[in-house]
């Protein structure tokens, strides 16, 4: 019993937070950097914080991650973190030889209060930037958020450091990613495909953080939005953002730079949200929707009805991210579950509001984002109503193991099992493996557990 | 053959891709004349390289964070008690405390208003709850900029709780992964000597440097204590604050992992006179002569040498025939070491010789002057040694030097695996003790199972070239 110190009563905390769900944002920066075709993160800080979110994603990828860093020391602390910025992108373009540096700050180098974009600019002027390269940047102090707008904020600079508005409008439709896994981008591409729509998918980790064994290390793996593609998405009839906390910020920022409208969606998880992605995406377009997609919806919901029976009434308990939760929750809802405890630690009153509404059906329903909302509070909640299914990142298995709760793996990070990179849990397939998971879960639980006189075959 | 690194600027002659200003931290062992030995390393690295290294709150937490009772708050944002959440498998046998993950997470308020108000409330919070032997305070970068006095937020804590209270001054940007493990060093350093001696034998001793990865320590004390030795403490593996306490009462400090526990034991030398000696437990050579070394310092006990000579034998003969096998097939190979300390380096190259095979690249992330020395000394000709390397150096060198295997921590393996290489984590990810007579015998199993596995067959290898 790990967790053995857990109490039940749930007592006001002051400011601590104990197990959380949630990290920094610059790691979150860093993956939406990795989303760009040859560029390299650069986190402008100490030396630390890269080596911390380089080993995590390697942890949930198995895949070489790059990065640079600062190197920042004690006379950076004190004069400024310029010099050391200089110098990095001097070295990294000399060394490294990336098309893109993407720098993110950190806790430190925001409390000195180091300006990226003058920074930046300094670099320009002083014409340590080559000739078609780029520096961009991102402000993304630990002090702020989560992994989550750490992320948003880095998407955002891409979009408005990138886009640009010729005034000629192209036959293209931009879709910028909230966080989700290359496996999940691949399947957005798959699907837009099979629409026969024209998109600029952005970021996009897919063959990046997925990549082939080749016998080689490809500093720059051939995934990755393009250059080409970023600067042309200020010309696109519009931006389709997946998520409101992770990619509608970037969709704004377009909207307000080169006029590109937008609508936000929710990622496509589950199957009301993927009729949503699909309707807007295909409305936007002007095409119909093929029969092919029509025939993967039909797949669906054929197994929701086949096992049906095994759905009703299930309590879950689910924490990780806004942007994923909220579709989820909504999914669970449409199989007839009950979520009942819901926990991110990422801040923002959309995701209050947003699980107001979908979680109407369940008045008895605990949810809670932010401070303090961590997985202490989670496992509190459970010990006072316990559920049949817990759905979170690896850090849920002391909880699942101390509880005896069937358990699935989903969010960031999932440093022990893999699976994650290379099948999607969006659209109508990955909702189909999502049920597929959750079925598993409950009958290997009834097979193991079961007495004998009830254990069955057929189920 | 087609390396990425052809993109980077050449410095050394031939030698493409390494990094200006990183030219004296490689050196390569070539025959004839008298070679210039001059590799510099203690030093920060280049800003802008993707360094491998990490920094000093790093250092600091996996030093403390295996002391079991006691709770580890990480004062600063989220992101440093995040990252360093149980990743590491140091096993306890008893409470679990060190598995936990707390954090003051400051917000942009605290980081204007200050942070001691929030620690001293969570710190008050969780002893409550927890009820440890004493709390560890660590420090991160953006606390020692905003100042906040978190030894007198300890000391108020220590003196309402009656618990010990350790600020460890951990923050990232003031140095190396070497300062933190001082830091670390000194929070230890307050518990020693607040424990009771009494009836500790005058044959005894304490473990440093031992983390219990996967239950090393557990080996290691095993055959002290077959050898009539009593084992004060261990530090840090499965730790307890009251074997900590009492530790000045050992006759002996035995240290391994030489980087991380050398001040304390140091320290621990002026303070309370204890004499100390440097071993490693990798490995048969080293660590038969830990066993012996200590042995020979209780002369007047004799029965102490003769069981180590005979735990010795024993483990000898259980494990050796049995690696044989493994030999055999490894015979020829070659093999990159890429760790964080020097000293480990040293042992790894014995071992590795154990089962037949050369080292073409031994490298660490902290090692100091005279590590890299030693190193030039053992390594054969050809061997390249580097200090604070990066991918694009160690994939260069594994592909130039057509090694089959490379042994390093969590960011190399990956690397490893795409250049088509066997792979073994010599790092936190061990599953397996490596530790030991029985540790050699599956670190030899280990480098087999990799080496030899069929799926290179299907890989393509080394640049895809072979």
């Amino acid at each position: 019993m790990l967790l053995r110190h857990t109490p039940k009563e749930v007592k006001a905390r002051e400011g601590l937070t104990i197990n959380p769900a949630k990290t920094c944002q610059p790691i979150g920066a860093m993956y939406a950097a990795l989303g760009i075709h040859g560029c390299l993160p650069h986190s402008h800080g100490s030396q630390g914080c890269c080596s911390y979110h380089r080993s995590t994603l390697t942890r949930h990828y198995k895949e070489p991650v790059m990065a640079a860093t600062s190197s920042f020391t004690e006379g950076a602390s004190v004069f400024g973190g310029q010099a050391n910025l200089l110098q990095s992108i001097e070295t990294i373009f000399s060394v490294y030889d990336p098309d893109i540096i993407a720098v993110h700050s950190t806790c430190l180098s925001e409390t000195i209060g180091d300006d990226l974009q003058q920074i930046t600019k300094k670099a320009s002027d002083d014409g340590k930037i080559p000739e078609g390269k780029y520096v961009i940047y991102a402000s993304t102090p630990s002090f702020v958020g989560s992994h989550v707008t750490g992320y948003a904020n880095m998407v955002t600079g891409i979009a408005e450091q990138f886009a640009k508005s010729t005034g000629e409008q192209k036959d293209q439709i931009n879709i910028i990613a909230g966080w989700m896994e290359p496996s999940d981008m691949r399947e957005i591409k798959r699907l837009s495909k099979e629409l026969g729509v024209k998109i600029v998918l952005f970021p996009d980790t897919s063959d990046v953080l997925d990549a082939p064994q080749t016998g080689k290390h490809e500093f720059y793996p051939k995934g990755g939005t393009t250059i080409e593609e970023l600067i042309s998405v200020g010309d696109s009839k519009c931006s389709l953002a997946l998520g409101c906390i992770s990619a509608e910020p970037a969709a704004i920022a377009l909207d307000k730079r080169c006029k590109v409208p937008f609508e936000t969606v929710d990622m496509p998880i589950g199957l009301s949200a993927t009729d949503r992605f699909i309707m807007s995406l295909s409305k936007a377009a002007g095409v119909d929707v093929p029969d092919e997609i029509t025939d993967e919806r039909g797949r669906l919901i054929d197994v929701m009805t086949d096992m049906e029976q095994y759905f009703y009434g299930k309590k879950v308990a689910l924490f990780g991210d806004p942007d994923q939760l909220i579709p989820l929750t909504e999914f669970l809802l449409d199989l007839n579950m009950k979520p009942i405890h819901i926990v991110s630690g990422t801040p923002g009153q959309r995701f209050e509001k947003r699980m107001k509404e979908i979680l109407q059906r369940i008045p008895e329903a605990n949810f809670k984002n932010g401070l303090n909302a961590d997985m202490f509070l989670l496992h509190q909640w459970m010990k006072n109503e316990p559920v049949d299914l817990l759905i979170g990142n690896t850090y849920g298995k002391y909880i699942a193991r101390d509880e005896n709760t069937p358990f699935i793996r989903f969010g960031f990070p999932i440093l022990d099992r893999i699976g994650h990179s290379y099948f999607p849990n969006v659209g109508y397939a990955g909702s189909l493996r999502l049920i597929e998971k959750i079925l598993g879960a409950f009958m290997d639980r009834q097979d193991r557990e079961a007495p004998e006189e009830k254990f069955e075959l057929v189920m | 053959m087609e390396l990425l690194i052809e993109k980077g600027v050449g410095i050394m002659k031939e030698e493409i891709g390494i990094l200006e200003g990183r030219q004296n931290q490689i050196f390569e062992k070539k025959s004839g004349q008298e070679q210039q030995f001059d590799i510099s390393c203690d030093k920060t690295s280049l800003s802008g390289s993707v360094s491998q290294r990490a920094c000093v709150f790093c250092g600091s937490r996996v030093v403390l964070y295996p002391v079991a009772d006691a709770i580890h708050i990480v004062h600063g944002p989220i992101g440093c008690a995040a990252y360093t959440w149980d990743i590491r498998g140091a096993v306890s046998s008893g409470p679990e405390l060190h598995r936990l993950s707390f954090s003051t997470d400051l917000q942009e308020m605290d980081v204007i208003y200050g942070g001691e108000k929030k620690l001293y409330r969570s710190l008050i919070e969780l002893i409550e709850q927890y009820q440890p032997n004493a709390a560890f305070i660590y420090s991160t970068c953006i606390i020692g900029l905003i100042g906040d006095d978190i030894e007198a937020v300890c000391k108020k804590v220590a003196q309402e709780k009656g618990i010990p209270v350790m600020p460890v001054h951990s923050e990232g940007f003031k140095g190396t992964k070497m300062d933190g493990y001082k830091a670390a060093c000194s929070a230890l350093m307050k518990l020693i000597g607040t424990g009771s001696t009494e009836s500790i034998s005058k044959y005894s001793i304490n473990i440093l440097g031992e983390f219990n990865l996967a239950g090393e320590a557990w080996i290691i004390r095993e055959y002290y204590e077959k050898m009539g030795i009593e084992v004060v403490a261990t530090m840090t593996g499965d730790g307890r604050i009251d074997a900590i306490r009492r530790s000045h009462g050992a006759s002996l400090n035995v240290v391994q992992c030489s980087g991380s526990m050398t001040s304390l034991a140091k320290d621990m030398e002026k303070k309370y006179g204890i004499p100390y000696i440097r071993v490693s437990y990798f490995g048969f050579e080293d660590m038969s002569k830990s066993l012996y070394d200590v042995a020979a310092l209780f002369p007047e006990r004799p029965e102490i040498m003769e069981k180590a000579r005979e735990i010795v034998r024993e483990e000898i003969r259980t494990y050796y025939p049995e690696m044989q096998k493994f030999k055999s097939a490894l015979t020829g190979k070659k093999a990159a070491i890429y760790v964080g300390g020097a000293f480990k380096t040293f042992s790894l190259i014995k071992a590795l010789r154990t089962i037949g095979m050369s080292v073409v690249l031994a490298g660490s992330q902290t090692g100091n002057k005279d590590d890299y020395l030693r190193l030039k000394e053992m390594c054969d000709e050809g061997t390249v040694i580097v200090d604070d390397s990066n991918p694009v150096e160690l994939s260069k060198f594994v592909l130039e030097k057509e090694a089959d295997l490379l042994i390093g921590g969590v960011k190399e393996r990956p690397i490893a695996f795409k250049l088509g290489v066997g792979f073994c984590d010599h790092n936190h990810e061990r599953k397996i003790p490596l530790a030991g007579f029985v540790g050699m015998y599956n670190f030899a199993k280990e480098v087999y199972e990799s080496v030899m596995s069929p799926v290179w067959q299907f890989a393509p290898r080394k640049g895809g070239l072979a």
